[in-house]
C-alpha cells in the first residue's frame, strides 16, 4: 500500500504541474454552474461515510458536504457524492473531478504544502488508540512489553506504532492486516494480544464485540489525526466559503442556534453575533459570495456541530463516541471558531 | 470298462443368476468407488469424518441458529449467521444505486438477455435464425434501457452498482473481447509486418499489465491527461479497459487453437481456392475455436471474477456495496454474511457458465460420430 501512496503523491505532482489546463479560479462559480457540489468522501466508514437502507449517502463526512451544498444554493441535497479510496482521494481533488474534499483526511504538512492543497479546518479531533481483551491484566498501553498488535499495514497508524514503541523503549511483535475487518477478525480470533487504530475506529469495533464488556480501550492516544474538510490550493474565496460554512457550524453550537430554532433566530435576536451570523444584520453573505440567508440555510440543512456529531457518532448512535476534545472550547474541549463580525 | 464322456444337456443348463450382491447395485458402486482397498477405504473414512465436522456447524450458522428478520444488527441475538440485512438491503445488492422506481428496466435488460443469447448459444432451437438480429441489437437496446434517453429518464453511470455493475461490464467484455480476440489472434500469425507488429504489441502491453493498474489509469490518469472538456464517463472507461486485457488473454488462447490446426488444413483449404478470409472462416477458425472452448471459457469466467477489481476505483460492485453496508452503523460487523451471498452469486454465474462449455464441447465432438 505504501507504493500506492508514492503512486498517487506522483499523479498528483504530475497533475499540478500539467494542471494549465485545470481553472483554479472561481470554483464557486464553477460550483453554482454545474448545479450541484460534488464532493469526495469515504467507500465506507462507520460513523462518517455510509449508506442507509434505500442508497443515500450519510453519516459525518457526508453531512459536510450537505452544509457546504445549502452554503451555495440553499439546498442540502444539490450534492453529488463521489467515493474515493485512500489511494485517489488526492489525485481527484488535484483533478478538478471534485471540489471538496470531505474524507477523514489527516491534516499533515506534507499535504498541504507539498501536494497543494488547503485544509480549511478541523472537524474531528482523532487519535490512535489501543483496544486489548481486559484479562490480560494491563491497564496502560506503555505495560505491553512483548505483547503483539494487530495493525493495518502501510498507514501512518503502522509509524505512529513503531514510534510509540520505541519512545517508551518496550518491544513489540507486529501482526500486519489488510483491513479493519480482517484486523477484527484476526483480534478476535487471539492472533493478537491489542489491535490499534485511530480511536473513532476501535469505537465502532468495540460495537460489533458479543462480549464488549470484556474488551477495553487503553487511555493513551499515541498519535494526533486533525480530520478536515480540504480544497485546492490557489482559490482563496472557495476555500473561504468551505472554511466558514465549518466554522457557522461550530458558532451555531456555541450560540445555540439550533435546526429547530434557526427559522425563528434568524428573524432577528438580542444577539447581535447571531444576527450577523444569520443575515438578519450586517452583509456577511455577500462578502462570501453567498446568498445573505446562508448560514441559516446551512443549519435548516444539517444542524449545528453538535447535532450533527450526536446524529452519527453520539452516544445514542451504535459507536456511541464520547465529545472528548471534539467538545467545545466551552466544555473543555478543542473546537473554537473565529467570531462572525 | 467303458466310460462316456460327460455332456451337459440343455436342460441341465444352470439358470442365469444375478451378480453378488457386492458387485451391483449400490453396494457395488460403492466398492467399486469408495472402498476399493485399504487406501482408498481410510481416505473415504477420513473424507466422512471431515463433512461430519463441517456441514452440522454449517447448516447450524446459516440457517438454524441464524436470524432472519430486523431492521438492524441488534435484532440479531442467535449465535449463527444475520441475514437480517437481506431485506433491507438487497435492492442495493441487486442495483447500487440505481432509482427505485426506474429498476424495472435493469430487469428487462437482464430478461432480454434471454432471447439475445439463447440463438447464439443453442442454435438447433426454433426460430434461431429470426431471433440472432435481436441478438445483434441487444447490447444498444440494453444500453438504451440501462441510461435512458428519448423519453427514458436518464440515469447517470455513477448510479450503477451491485450485480448489475458487475454483469454489465463482464458481459461487456465478454462479448467484445472474443471478436477482438480473433482478430488479434489472427494479426499475430499475419505474414504482414505492420499489422503483427501492432497485434503483438497490443497483446504483450495489455497481458504484461495487472489489470489493477490499468484501471487506476483510467480512473485517475486519463482524466489528467484529457482536457477537461473531454470527458469519458467512468464506467464505459473501465469496459474499454476491461475489454482490452481479456482480449489479450482471449488472443493467446485462440492462438494456441490456430497452432493445433495441422499445415494440411491450410493447404487443402487454398487447393480449393479459398482465399485467406473464407479460408479461415469455413475451415480454420471453426476448429481452433472449438478446441479453444476450454481455454476461452475459462478466460470468460476469470474476465467476470476481475469485474470485482473495479473497488481499487471506488466503483460500487457488489463486493463494494458489501463493504458500504457494513460501514453502517447498523450493520456493522457482518462480513463474513455478505462475502458468503456474494460469493455464492459468483459460483452460480461462473458454474453455468462451466456446464454450458461442457455442452458444447459435447455438441461439437465430432469423435464420436
Amino acid at each position: 500500500m505504501k507504493s500506492v501512496k508514492y503512486f498517487a503523491a506522483a499523479i498528483v505532482a504530475a497533475a499540478t504541474i500539467g494542471g494549465a489546463s485545470i481553472s483554479h479560479a472561481a470554483t464557486l462559480d464553477d460550483v453554482r454552474a454545474a448545479g450541484a457540489l460534488k464532493c469526495g468522501i469515504n467507500t465506507g466508514l462507520p460513523g462518517f461515510a455510509y449508506t442507509d437502507d434505500s442508497g443515500n449517502w450519510t453519516g459525518f463526512d457526508a453531512a459536510f458536504c450537505r452544509a457546504v451544498a445549502a452554503a451555495v444554493f440553499g439546498d442540502g441535497n444539490k450534492v453529488q457524492f463521489v467515493n474515493l479510496t485512500g489511494a485517489n482521494r488526492f489525485p481527484a481533488l488535484a483533478s478538478g473531478e471534485i471540489d471538496l474534499l470531505s474524507r477523514n483526511t489527516t491534516w499533515t504538512f506534507s499535504r498541504d504544502v507539498d501536494l497543494a492543497f488547503t485544509f480549511v479546518g478541523v472537524n474531528y479531533y482523532d487519535g490512535q488508540g489501543f483496544i486489548g481483551r481486559k484479562s490480560l491484566g494491563v491497564k496502560s498501553a506503555k505495560e505491553l512489553d512483548g505483547a503483539s498488535v494487530c495493525i493495518q499495514t502501510g498507514t501512518t497508524t503502522e509509524l505512529n506504532l513503531a514510534d510509540f514503541f520505541r519512545v517508551n523503549n518496550i518491544k513489540f511483535e507486529p501482526v500486519p492486516i489488510e483491513t479493519n475487518e480482517e484486523a477484527r477478525v484476526a483480534y478476535l480470533a487471539d492472533r493478537c494480544d491489542v489491535y490499534t487504530t485511530d480511536a473513532s475506529g476501535l469505537a465502532a469495533t468495540k460495537t460489533t464485540f458479543e462480549n464488549a464488556d470484556a474488551h477495553m480501550v487503553f487511555p493513551e492516544i499515541i498519535s494526533k489525526e486533525p480530520l478536515g474538510p480540504l480544497v485546492r490550493q490557489g482559490d482563496d474565496q472557495w476555500a473561504d466559503v468551505a472554511r466558514w460554512t465549518l466554522n457557522v457550524l461550530i458558532n451555531a453550537e456555541e450560540y445555540g442556534v439550533t435546526q429547530a430554532n434557526v427559522a425563528e433566530m434568524a428573524k432577528g435576536t438580542n444577539n447581535p453575533e447571531i444576527n450577523r451570523m444569520l443575515g438578519s444584520e450586517g452583509s456577511l453573505g455577500e462578502m462570501l459570495g453567498l446568498q445573505k440567508d446562508w448560514a441559516a440555510n446551512v443549519i435548516k440543512a444539517v444542524g449545528n456541530y453538535g447535532e450533527i456529531f450526536d446524529r452519527f457518532l453520539g452516544p445514542n448512535t451504535a459507536l456511541a463516541l464520547d465529545r472528548g476534545q471534539n467538545a467545545l472550547y466551552t466544555k473543555g474541549g478543542l473546537l473554537y471558531a473565529p467570531p462572525m463580525r | 470298462m467303458t466310460t462316456s464322456p460327460f455332456f451337459r444337456q440343455p436342460n441341465d443348463m444352470l439358470p442365469e443368476r444375478a451378480p453378488p450382491v457386492a458387485m451391483s447395485g449400490i453396494i457395488g458402486w460403492l466398492r467399486a468407488n469408495l472402498f476399493s482397498g485399504w487406501l482408498n477405504t481410510g481416505l473415504t473414512l477420513l473424507a466422512l469424518y471431515a463433512l461430519w465436522l463441517i456441514i452440522p456447524g454449517l447448516l447450524n450458522w446459516a440457517f438454524f441458529d441464524a436470524d432472519f428478520a430486523g431492521t438492524d444488527r441488534f435484532a440479531c441475538t442467535g449465535t449463527g449467521a444475520c441475514w437480517a440485512w437481506f431485506d433491507q438491503r438487497i435492492d442495493q445488492f441487486l442495483y447500487g444505486f440505481y432509482p427505485d422506481e426506474q429498476t424495472w428496466r435493469v430487469n428487462l435488460a437482464l430478461f432480454l438477455i434471454l432471447p439475445a443469447l439463447a440463438p447464439i448459444l443453442f442454435d438447433k432451437m426454433p426460430g434461431a435464425k429470426q431471433l440472432r438480429w435481436f441478438s445483434l441489437a441487444f447490447p444498444f437496446v440494453a444500453t438504451f434501457l440501462l441510461i435512458g434517453g428519448f423519453g427514458l429518464e436518464e440515469v447517470p453511470t455513477n448510479k450503477f452498482g451491485g450485480f448489475m455493475l458487475n454483469v454489465t461490464v463482464g458481459l461487456a467484455g465478454i462479448v467484445l473481447s472474443l471478436p477482438i480476440g480473433i482478430v488479434l489472434a489472427l494479426g499475430r500469425r499475419s505474414k504482414m509486418p505492420i499489422v503483427r507488429t501492432l497485434s503483438v504489441a497490443f497483446i504483450e502491453v495489455f497481458r504484461g499489465v495487472p489489470l489493477i493498474t490499468l484501471l487506476f489509469v483510467a480512473a485517475i490518469l486519463l482524466p489528467i491527461f484529457l482536457p477537461s472538456s473531454f470527458s469519458l464517463d467512468l464506467v464505459v472507461r473501465v469496459i474499454v479497459v476491461v475489454t482490452a486485457f481479456a482480449s489479450a488473454y482471449m488472443a493467446e488462447v485462440i492462438r494456441g487453437g490456430l497452432q493445433a490446426i495441422p499445415r494440411g488444413q491450410y493447404e487443402a483449404a487454398q487447393a480449393l481456392g479459398l482465399g485467406y478470409w473464407r479460408m479461415m472462416g469455413l475451415i480454420i477458425l471453426p476448429q481452433a475455436l472449438k478446441i479453444s472452448i476450454p481455454g476461452i471459457v475459462n478466460t470468460f469466467i476469470g474476465l467476470f471474477k476481475d469485474t470485482t477489481l473495479v473497488i481499487v476505483i471506488g466503483l460500487f460492485d457488489v463486493l463494494n456495496i458489501g463493504r458500504t453496508m457494513i460501514s453502517n452503523p447498523d450493520w456493522l460487523g457482518l462480513a463474513v454474511e455478505t462475502q458468503v451471498f456474494i460469493s455464492l452469486f459468483f459460483f452460480v454465474v461462473c458454474f453455468s457458465m462451466s456446464r454450458y462449455s461442457v455442452y458444447l464441447e459435447q455438441r461439437l465432438d465430432t469423435s464420436k460420430h
